[in-house]
């Protein structure tokens, strides 16, 4: 038997999804908006964290929009509507996590040029999302101070493939013993260099600072 | 479990690749994944060989190669490996890694023919 021949290939397997994250980024540079995703466990409080953030991006004069991945219901976008901001629901059955070619059609009917900011909140779950971009400016992962201090160790590849982290919940911190310095420790070891905000959506600690942040990143 | 989206990205590809080269028969996939890039090995096994039933890749074998995580240590001024997913240091003097060269790869790296 003779040797095998092997044929070098080197593509990169998600090549489809990264030309279309691609397009999107460079549309979403053209039309002057700014785009944050939101990746994190079920029931971390994206939808309170982002309905907050609409709302009080509305209040400042910026013109909000966002897409939210859910799995099956309509909830999370019912919720996020009650902000006045254009919301889009992406249903994606019994896909985990969001790709690019959903954002492309889920923002078809929008005037881009009318918005200023695009979040994209993922389907909650740790594990899926990160592979996938989906031309974004900057990738959020969210972690509740409900959720233990290890998460990070647990999760490594969504937190480093994430730009800033954000604890949420921190109204409930001192009930749950949350142990401050661990999550922060954490974190640093798995994505050193991270950037870390700390907001409660429900008494609006935090909030301020995370807009003043997101207002000067997008320049 | 994105692994079953992973495993049809697996076949696009291959598919183009080998219709390129004249609907060559492949005896395998070869594929080179890095820590970072979020794919479980075994879960990826498994889909693919749901996934590729009635293909032309049927009793095509994955042949999955790990790269491991290299970064660009400031202080070593060098590539270096780090202490693990959870602790990325450098190996060699514990500067805490900013720079990762290798580990994120998600890549079809070769078709293995049949003769």
């Amino acid at each position: 038997m003779s040797p095998p021949r092997i044929v070098e290939v080197r593509q990169n397997l998600l090549k489809h999804n990264d030309e279309v994250a691609r397009g999107l980024r460079q549309r979403f540079q053209q039309e002057g908006m700014y785009v944050v995703s939101l990746v994190s466990s079920p029931g971390s409080g994206k939808t309170a964290f982002l309905e907050k953030t609409l709302t009080q991006l509305r209040e400042r004069n910026y013109r909000p929009a966002a897409l939210v991945g859910d799995l099956a219901t309509n909830n999370d976008a019912a919720r996020l509507a009650r902000s006045g901001a254009p919301i889009k629901q992406i249903t994606t059955g019994t896909l985990c996590h969001l790709e690019a070619s959903m954002v492309q059609s889920a923002i078809d009917e929008w005037r881009l040029g009318e918005l200023d900011f695009l979040f994209i909140e993922n389907v909650g779950n740790l594990v899926c999302p990160s592979s996938y971009d989906l031309g974004e400016n900057l990738r959020l992962v969210l972690l509740s101070v409900t959720e233990g201090e290890d998460k990070p160790l647990k999760y490594p590849t969504i937190f480093n493939s994430a730009d800033a982290a954000v604890i949420t919940k921190l109204d409930l911190a001192e009930a749950v013993e949350f142990d401050h310095a661990a999550a922060l420790a954490n974190i640093q070891s798995v994505r050193p260099g991270m950037r870390v905000l700390e907001v409660s959506a429900k008494s609006g600690s935090g909030m301020a600072a995370w807009l003043d942040l997101l207002i000067s990143e997008a320049g | 479990m994105h692994e079953l989206s992973i495993a049809l990205s697996i076949l696009d590809v291959a598919e183009e690749e080998a219709a390129r080269r004249g609907n060559i028969q492949v005896e395998a996939i070869h594929l080179r994944i890095g820590p970072l890039s979020g794919v479980v090995n075994e879960a990826l096994q498994s889909a693919f060989e749901l996934a590729r039933e009635n293909t032309p890749f049927a009793s095509s074998r994955l042949v999955i190669e790990d790269v491991p995580i290299v970064i660009f240590c400031a202080r070593c001024e060098a590539e270096r490996p780090v202490r693990s997913l959870q602790d990325m240091q450098c190996a060699s003097c514990d500067t805490p890694a900013s720079h990762i060269v290798q580990g994120r790869e998600l890549q079809l790296a070769a078709l293995e023919l049949s003769e």
